[in-house]
């Protein structure tokens, strides 16, 4: 009987480096300037979108298969996000909503798209927005620039948003610590509702998949063992479904996070009307 | 008994309580389920009984499925903390 390879669902999320290339010093900072499988994923998805970019950006009357995407993609943000949520006040915010949009998206499907690169143990794909740091950077800019977007519109009176009008002095105050609370974690639920998402949903296929192999090597044992191939089969189906349902969280996911983004932008652009 | 066996009977039940406090951690996801099993429910009948509103409240439902989800997340992240942190 063939040896079981081990069952390792995170071994996917490891990081290592491709290209080895010389630590920079900034003052005492050291920082590793070393291409990792992670770099290389984001640069893939860099020259992807830099490429979707170069051949959809000159418009023209009659669209061509390639600029109908685009639009439809920029019709997402604009006519079912920012429209609706904000008004006209938000389309100077539509550029950056739609930067965040696409590069999640791009980042989402390529991992999930590309796993196939990972057959055979070489590693080439990576799951860039499983990694929290990547996430917590994406959503930290959204909302700090958000947040002081706030009070250069509004200067200090911004600060009003955290004050509930009708509780009195002390159940305002207690609010105002509520609110702060809610809004603050913010942040934080934007970054881990990503990164949950990818990780569990990756998780979840990498466990199956070692479902099949582990299966089918008791089945190769014979006699009553050849029974194993049975859930071995049903696991692989698992994968094909499951590999849809990733391919429908990756835009979702997406999709979401541009949704929060417009939501918490509604609040500041249209800060004072029916808050 | 040795004494070296005593003491790695002790590091074994560590680790196993740190693998039930995983499991118990993750339990915090059912809340999740239930709620977006209500939420996409809901969504449902009111969809049905005015279908014409139904598209132009898909926004509010994802959105909807985006903070219910969290709370099932943070679950999930604590569960992984007990496991792979420290």
């Amino acid at each position: 009987m063939a040896q079981q390879p081990a069952i390792e669902p995170m071994h996917q999320f490891m990081i290592h480096k491709i290209v080895d290339l010389p630590t920079i010093h900034v003052g005492n900072l050291a920082v590793d300037m070393s291409i990792t499988n992670s770099v290389a994923s984001m640069i893939a998805g860099a020259i992807i979108l830099i490429v979707f970019f170069v051949l959809t950006a000159r418009a023209e009357i009659v669209p061509n298969r390639g600029q109908a995407l685009a639009e439809s993609l920029y019709n997402i943000i604009d006519r079912v996000l920012v429209g609706p949520i904000v008004g006209p006040g938000g389309r100077p915010y539509v550029p950056y909503i739609f930067t965040l949009f696409l590069v999640i998206l791009v980042l989402n499907l390529m991992s999930v798209v590309l796993a196939i690169g990972n057959i055979g143990g070489l590693d080439l794909t990576f799951a860039v927005t499983s990694q929290l740091a990547v996430t917590a950077t994406l959503a930290v800019l959204t909302f700090f620039s958000v947040f002081i977007l706030g009070f250069v519109k509004h200067g200090p009176k911004f600060l009003t948003l955290f004050w509930v009008p009708g509780m009195g002095v002390f159940g305002g105050a207690a609010m105002v610590l509520i609110e702060m609370i809610s809004y603050f974690v913010r942040p934080l639920t934007l970054a881990l509702r990503l990164f949950g998402n990818m990780l569990g949903g990756h998780v979840v296929m990498s466990l199956f998949g070692s479902f099949v192999v582990a299966l089918a090597i008791v089945g190769l044992s014979g006699g009553v063992a050849t029974l194993a191939f049975i859930p071995s089969v049903l696991s692989f189906t698992m994968i094909v479904a499951l590999t849809g349902l990733e391919l429908v969280v990756a835009i979702l996911q997406a999709f979401v996070f541009a949704a929060l983004a417009t939501v918490y932008l509604n609040e500041v652009v249209n800060f004072g009307h029916g808050h | 008994m040795e004494p070296h066996a005593a003491v790695a009977t002790v590091i074994d039940f560590a680790k196993s309580a740190k693998l039930i406090g995983a499991g118990l951690a993750a339990m915090g996801m059912i809340g999740a389920g239930v709620g977006l099993g209500v939420l996409f429910g809901s969504y449902l009948q009111a969809a049905i009984r005015n279908p014409a509103g139904a598209a132009s409240q898909q926004t509010m439902l994802f959105l909807g499925m985006a903070l219910t989800e969290t709370m099932g997340l943070f679950a999930f992240v604590v569960s992984l903390i007990i496991l792979f942190g420290s």
